[in-house]
């Protein structure tokens, strides 16, 4: 057998060879000459609803010759959060990952400062939403884009015939699908006094409010808007924790009262509670995006169609509506930063928001007041108009559980429900209004930590 | 066969000197042992001890992961009322489940043991089911025959004129629901050690004791059990760590709720680790019972190598 002899010489001669024909070659620009950009983004609940940011996605990348390439990941199990983890600790993965609620927070010592996006977003569409500044603003720079996709709001959502005929209540003539005949006298008298007033008459009737009394999101979030609509104050933003005030005491009572007309298997709910309550007939109202209405329509069209989507009740301190925003991060590892931003910056143009929200069938939720005049709102049906007050309109203002805290301790807050695990023991496990408040200055004092 | 080897050896020593070095190397018995165990051992490294040292580390730094802070996270946990309460559900939780894991185990060895070796082999099939579902396929599909408003079992219940049983809306029926599924899933790996170990105890040792007039409680008591004590010790530390570290069933059918009262310890440190970012007390929370475990397998450990010498 013939032997081939390499020698030092030989290698030299060809990596030099090599070498000068990969210099003077010319540039040829291929189909995805920039690269590659991974992202991993929350999987939609709303089936098709992922084709449009793809669609959006591969729009971006053949006009920049960037591969794009999503994976969708999903938030049951938290599996989203976890991937999320791994990534940071480990400091490989997607360049762009989708984080929900209080992510960005917990990752922002490894995501990369977006200000140049999101600061040129706030130039051309106005005033952010305060929820994703507080949550996504860290020290003066955004670490997080809020996204369209699965950013939400979680207003009432009330049945027309039952509130009507056993509680006296129109929602369709207080809230209308226009926000100039919203008459002032009648959105005033939905206050969370008149809340428990019809919760009582539609309990009577067998017909009884959904709210979620367990520990997940949907619970602490319209907790969250009856304590803001009290002023309750857990811990304020000079880590003083303020929980024992006659705000707290006062929207605890409203809270003893709904839980009063309602089903003991709230404290059981997990956030898909509320809406197979809704979607089954046997409850009058919830708070929730417009998921239970869709899921209705599907599996029960008569129910469906009697859904009116429209603000919360107001407290003495206002209107407040839960809102759970999500973020595009880019982690610091990333390799293609300045054409991720790019992008980021592509999918949250109001044109593409559009595309967004029309493929969720008007779930997700922008953090641009000046974009909640998009078409779908008014479109989707039935009812014609059913959407039109999922977008905070009007006087009502959006909330997180948490805030004013800082948002290291408002995490903490949120995830631990510490208002809901509040009301449950007070209603549920029938402990004395002081002891839960103690309680509760125990565990907020323990959120404090360093 | 050793000539053989001497004369192969010879024929090619200068040339291959370094080859037979190699030889007598693979030779070794412990070396070939320990080269086949390599990939194991390696395993185990990345996938066991690696993550392990990593978590103890984890546990000993403070939030933003920048400082070392010692015992720090621990002696917080320990000030806590809420972890002191998941402390007292996790030890519920696992000492009610082992043991009636253990028991029914034990009963349902017996009753199969002592079927007709024909039909032995179904039943033991049947029984070993609920081990070898998924567990969060199985604590999914309980969590549907308990659901807080469709429940399937409430609307058997109701149909024979039962009233409705708050299943998880309750704290303490959700305590109860959470240790049911965990004996339904436990039950046949107690079932199956237990089996083998009836079967290993020798017949002579029964037909003496029915000469001596032993009836059959006497026989369990005084031939059966001492013969079983070894696999029994060992089954209950298994199953005993393995149900403290458990996560599926609680964090699918209660995810620790009402009012924290079903939390244990992985679902507390899921809770404070990953849901709100702080990792280092989630680790600590997740590592607080390594301790207590460790030092009970020693001691229990050391009572089943006891009780092999005496045996011995």
């Amino acid at each position: 057998m013939p032997s081939t002899r390499i020698s030092r010489r030989s290698i030299l001669k060809s990596a030099a060879l090599g070498s000068a024909a990969a210099i003077s070659a010319p540039y040829v620009s291929g189909a995805y000459a920039a690269g590659t950009i991974t992202m991993g983004c929350w999987d939609h609940w709303v089936p098709g609803a992922n084709k449009a940011l793809d669609k959006l996605t591969k729009e971006w990348g053949d006009r920049n010759k960037v591969e794009v390439h999503i994976d969708y990941i999903t938030s049951q199990g938290e599996k989203d959060k976890l991937t999320a983890a791994a990534e940071a600790q480990a400091g490989t993965g997607h360049d762009i990952m989708s984080h929900r609620d209080w992510n960005v927070r917990i990752h922002q010592d490894q995501l990369e400062p977006l200000d140049d996006v999101v600061n040129g977003l706030i130039k051309q569409y106005g005033p952010i939403s305060p929820v994703a500044e507080y949550m996504a603003k860290i020290k003066g720079t955004w670490r997080g884009v809020p996204t369209t996709v699965g950013s939400q709001v979680k207003p009432c959502c009330s049945r027309l015939d039952l509130y009507k005929e056993h509680a006296g209540l129109d929602f369709r003539e207080i809230f209308p699908p226009d926000i100039n005949k919203w008459d002032k006298a009648k959105v005033d008298g939905w206050t969370w006094d008149a809340y428990v007033t019809s919760a009582q008459k539609l309990h009577k009737a067998g017909f009884p409010v959904g709210l979620p009394l367990g520990q997940s999101s949907d619970a602490v979030d319209w907790v969250g808007g009856l304590f803001a609509a009290y002023g309750v104050v857990l811990v304020d933003a000079k880590d003083n924790i303020k929980v024992n005030s006659d705000e707290t005491r006062q929207a605890m009572e409203i809270a003893r009262k709904i839980t009063e007309t309602m089903s003991p298997e709230v404290f059981a709910w997990d956030d898909a509670g509320n809406n197979r309550w809704l979607i089954s007939g046997k409850g009058s109202g919830i708070m929730n995006p417009p998921s239970a209405w869709a899921v209705a329509k599907r599996d029960n069209p008569k129910v469906a169609e009697q859904c009116w989507t429209h603000p919360m009740p107001k407290g003495p301190k206002g209107r407040f509506v839960g809102q759970l925003p999500q973020f595009y991060g880019l982690w610091k590892f990333s390799k293609n930063k300045s054409a991720a931003k790019d992008l980021l910056s592509f999918i949250s143009q109001k044109s593409s928001v559009a595309q967004l929200v029309a493929a969720s069938v008007g779930y997700d939720l922008p953090s641009f007041k000046s974009m909640y005049d998009l078409p779908t709102w008014n479109e989707v049906e039935p009812p014609k108009g059913t959407v039109y007050g999922y977008p905070p309109r009007g006087d009502e203002e959006t909330s997180i559980t948490g805030a004013p805290a800082r948002s290291e301790v408002g995490a903490q807050i949120y995830n631990q429900a510490i208002n809901t695990v509040m009301i449950a023991k007070f209603t549920q496990g029938k402990q004395k209004l002081d002891d839960v408040i103690k309680w509760a200055e125990n565990e907020l004092e323990g959120t404090l930590r360093s | 066969m050793a000539q053989i080897a001497h004369s192969w050896d010879r024929g090619s020593a200068r040339p291959q000197g370094a080859l037979s070095g190699v030889r007598r190397f693979f030779r070794r018995r412990s070396t070939v042992a320990f080269l086949m165990c390599l990939p194991l051992i390696v395993l185990v490294g990345g996938l066991i001890i690696y993550p392990a040292l990593y978590s103890i580390h984890l546990s000993m730094l403070n939030k933003a992961q920048t400082k070392f802070i010692g015992l720090g996270n621990f002696r917080f946990l320990w000030s806590r009322d809420t972890f002191w309460m998941v402390v007292q559900q996790s030890t519920i939780f696992a000492l009610s489940a082992v043991f009636f894991k253990a028991l029914i185990g034990l009963f349902t060895a017996h009753l199969v043991n002592n079927l007709p070796s024909k039909g032995q082999r179904k039943w033991r099939g049947m029984l070993l089911v609920p081990w070898v579902i998924p567990l969060a396929l199985s604590s999914l599909g309980w969590w549907w025959l308990f659901d807080p408003t469709h429940s399937a079992l409430n609307y058997l219940g109701e149909a024979l004129g039962f009233s409705e049983v708050p299943w998880l809306s309750d704290p303490y029926w959700a305590r109860f629901s959470v240790i049911l599924v965990n004996v339904w899933y436990g039950a046949p790996f107690f079932l199956i050690m237990y089996l083998a170990a009836l079967k290993s105890v020798p017949e002579q040792l029964y037909e003496a004791a029915s000469i001596d007039g032993a009836n059959a409680w006497q026989k369990f008591m005084h031939i059966t059990l001492p013969m079983m004590r070894n696999i029994i010790a060992i089954t209950v530390l298994f199953s005993l760590i393995v149900t403290f570290a458990n996560f599926d069933i609680v964090q699918i059918m209660t995810a620790g709720g009402p009012r924290n009262m079903t939390h244990v310890f992985a679902t507390y440190a899921f809770m404070l680790g990953i849901r709100s970012g702080d990792l280092p007390l989630g680790a600590a929370t997740s590592l607080f019972m390594f301790p207590i475990l460790a030092i009970a397998a020693v001691f229990i450990l050391r009572g089943v190598r006891k009780r092999g010498r005496d045996i011995g």
